[in-house]
């Protein structure tokens, strides 16, 4: 289900790093000896013999991230990313695995389309990519796509991300079918008749700009339909990029229920607010948008306690010239792999509202969990899949510094702790500052 | 307020301060709003004389780009600038390169490349002034950006009540109609909380925006509640905002039987103001219209005035606005 360019695992040993893995209960200094890309030892004072030494002294050691929700916009607008510059994005972002979305142009709905994004990966990923197929053909919410033969061809789940599946009939269908393909269904949930043509969030800040409001309602009522619906067909369901208090409430109330319902949400979302939006800037334009302080603490708590499985980037990169518009012209959408880390230790970790191990596990085995993906581990025999950090670390993010082909950041100019200094990705170095 | 030196004719060119803009009512202080007015004032009084032409912004340049058709903005900015022996420039969306899709951005920069003084923009999109802020070297006046600010509309406002009830503060205004689709009511609910008024909005439930309150306004979807304010603000009701299967009421003649301002729901002596254009027998009744109650000719004769006083303002010493960072020093 995860691709990349063939590349020999490599022999490395990190040195002296603070390796942290929560979910082996590891926290202690120790050095990590690496053969031919698969851990092999875990010891104090590892003798390195012809292994390429990682110096992680005063550095955290921990299981890469994974990214279950990424636009590498292949096919189609190749001029915003590329599989290349997309993975080369993940890498610097500390990612050992992305998930890309279907809602390329053509959309990723035939085993023929997927087949050669497969080859693409299999050509130029710098870091094990997987893709998702459309729910319907042509994301245009009519039809199923042939599910079981794009699962067979390699489908890692499947959604109609960027819009919803409208017909409520239609979403039922697809809970049932996609039993068969034993790949997980994740749902953009936004209710199109109370949506359309909100640019933010409804709300104060949203009447005093006199922008029409995309009110959290509408994604909530859609994320109370389709668990209702995963309820009746015993299914599970991925809710994607929540970011209203009532579809954390939803979610929550689900799971009690026996639901197999996960969820997700951004960076962008954990950290900003509304407010954001007084500065006009199109690069807090995203859907669905920045919403209260009161949706963020409770998307906070969420992630805490473990409503929320995962963060996910929603990594969504767009051409500087459709970006440098006024607002209400400009697309939806911000970029996010290069800079989640950082802008999450900043604004969640060091001001105490999330632990580090917390972030770290919704960032690694959470996401890996929702798609049945192999988590990355600190253990022996594990392929290495690992990221060093350096929490005292300070930058300014610049347009310059991305490895994506798009600098649609919502954190242009501001200044953020917490550095991805080396990824190691499938056994190899991907990313060294 | 202690500069208006303005009346002088040999006064020397004002000189070129820090890039400042009027983008929104909320980059004003109340003493930048009373200044505005104070300048405003004394324009007028200038404007009684038989030579009405003052040198004060001489060799300057004002340009006026409109994507939006107006009457009452453009011709007052235009003739303001005229009136303080600017030069000017007007430039409409339809027949200008916009037509064959050329970007605000290319625009904006091609009309900086002649070094204007002031851009005055009016446009369809919210944040297109901030926008040309952005990425222009000239000072930026909003004309109206979509459905976010109009705040010299605001201020012209603010002027003809001052002018007519000899204070601000502790003034009631009640705004009555579409407040969702008005950038006219946002500029004015800010301005009037500005100078201590007290502002109460009137209209159908889903013509008021949610949250609208904390901007320090009262709502009432009952018409009644304009019974006790001084001033009915009256808002044009954009009938393309009515077409069928909008369903932000059921329809106009509902409507104005139900908000609509008639000479049987005013008080006497309340007095009613309009920012044009109206829709007469819809919003308000004919007869309320041409009442000596309405202020409504009175906000044109202030809007050249205004007009005249940001350029001016903008142009010399006043700390009128904010600055905007450039692009360039964003990304």
């Amino acid at each position: 289900m995860l691709y990349a360019k063939h590349a020999p695992g490599e022999n490395l040993i990190v040195q002296g790093a603070r390796v942290l893995d929560p979910g082996e209960a590891i926290d202690a200094v120790l050095d990590v000896r690496i053969d031919d890309g698969t851990i092999a030892e875990l010891a104090s004072r590892l003798d390195p013999n012809a292994h390429r030494v990682i110096d992680g002294t005063g550095l955290v050691l921990a299981p890469a991230f994974v990214d279950p929700h990424v636009h590498l916009r292949t096919p189609g607008r190749e001029d915003e990313e590329t599989i290349a510059s997309g993975t080369r994005a993940a890498a610097a972002g500390g990612y050992c695995a992305i998930l890309a979305m279907p809602n390329t142009d053509p959309v990723v709905d035939s085993s023929a389309v997927l087949g050669s994004l497969i080859e693409a990966a299999e050509a130029e990923a710098e870091v094990p990519v997987g893709f998702l197929a459309s729910i319907t053909k042509g994301q245009q919410g009519a039809e199923l796509t042939e599910m079981a033969e794009l699962a067979d061809a390699g489908a890692a789940g499947f959604t109609d991300d960027g819009m919803p599946v409208v017909a409520p009939g239609l979403m039922r269908r697809a809970l049932q079918y996609g039993a068969v393909t034993g790949r997980p269904l994740a749902v953009h949930c936004e209710e199109p008749t109370l949506s359309r043509g909100g640019q933010m969030h409804e709300g104060a800040v949203c009447a005093e700009l006199g922008f029409a409001g995309y009110p959290s309602v509408a994604e909530s009522v859609m994320v109370e339909r389709d668990l209702s619906l995963a309820a009746y067909e015993q299914r599970p369901v991925h809710v994607l990029h929540v970011s209203a208090r009532e579809s954390v409430d939803a979610v929550r109330a689900a799971q009690a229920g026996g639901v197999g319902a996960t969820a997700e949400v951004t960076p962008h979302h954990l950290c900003l607010t509304d407010d954001a939006v007084r500065s006009l800037d199109s690069n807090l334009k995203m859907n669905p948008p920045l919403r209260s302080s009161d949706d963020r603490s409770a998307l906070v708590d969420a992630l805490r306690d473990g409503t929320i499985q995962a963060v996910a980037t929603d990594h969504a990169p767009h051409a500087r010239h459709e970006k440098e518009v006024p607002f209400e012209a400009a697309p939806f959408g911000v970029t996010g792999l290069e800079t989640s880390f950082a802008a999450l230790y900043t604004h969640l970790v060091e001001t105490g509202l999330v632990p580090l191990e917390t972030l770290l596990e919704r960032m690694t085995t959470g996401p890996a969990g929702i798609y049945g993906l192999p988590a990355p581990r600190v253990a022996v025999g594990e392929r290495a899949n690992l990221v060093l950090l350096d929490l005292r670390a300070s930058r300014r993010v610049e347009a310059d510094d991305f490895e994506s082909r798009s600098v649609n950041s919502w954190l242009l100019g501001e200044r953020l702790t917490g550095k991805v200094t080396t990824t190691i990705a499938a056994g190899r170095v991907v990313h060294a500052s | 307020m202690a500069e208006i030196r303005v009346m002088r004719d040999d006064l020397l060119p004002p000189r070129s301060t820090e890039r400042r803009h009027l983008l929104s009512i909320t980059d004003l202080s109340r003493d930048d709003v009373e200044r505005l007015l104070a300048t405003a004032r004394s324009f007028a009084r200038s404007l009684e004389r038989e030579m009405k032409k003052l040198p004060t912004l001489r060799g300057r340049t004002v340009v006026n780009v409109f994507y939006e058709s107006s009457t009452r903005t453009s011709s007052s900015f235009e003739l303001a600038a005229k009136r303080l022996s600017a030069d000017t420039m007007s430039i409409k969306a339809s027949g200008s390169a916009v037509d064959k899709g050329e970007s605000l951005k290319d625009t904006a920069l091609t009309l900086g490349a002649y070094d204007p003084d002031v851009i005055v923009i009016r446009h369809p999109q919210i944040g297109a002034a901030q926008f040309v802020a952005r990425v222009t070297k000239a000072h930026v006046v909003n004309a109206g950006d979509g459905k976010h600010q109009h705040p010299t509309q605001a201020l012209l406002d603010l002027y003809t009540l001052q002018e007519e009830f000899g204070r601000l503060d502790t003034l009631h205004v009640a705004i009555v109609g579409d407040v969702l689709h008005s950038r006219v009511a946002r500029s004015l609910i800010q301005a009037l909380a500005l100078v201590d008024a007290r502002v109460t909005v009137v209209g159908p439930p889903p013509l008021i925006p949610r949250g609208v309150e904390a901007m320090g306004c009262d709502v009432s979807t009952d018409i009644d509640a304009i019974s006790a304010a001084d001033v009915v603000y009256v808002l044009r009701m954009q009938q393309e905002r009515m077409q069928e299967g909008a369903n932000y009421v059921p329809s106009l003649r509902e409507y104005t039987a139900r908000w609509g301002i008639t000479p049987e729901r005013l008080r006497a002596g309340q007095k009613v103001m309009h920012p044009g254009p109206m829709n007469r027998g819809v919003e308000i009744d004919p007869r309320v219209a041409d009442a000596a109650d309405a202020l409504i000719e009175s906000q044109v004769r202030a809007g050249l005035v205004t007009r005249m006083a940001v350029l001016y303002d903008l142009l010399t010493t006043g700390p009128v606005g904010v600055k905007v960072q450039s692009l360039h020093e964003v990304a």
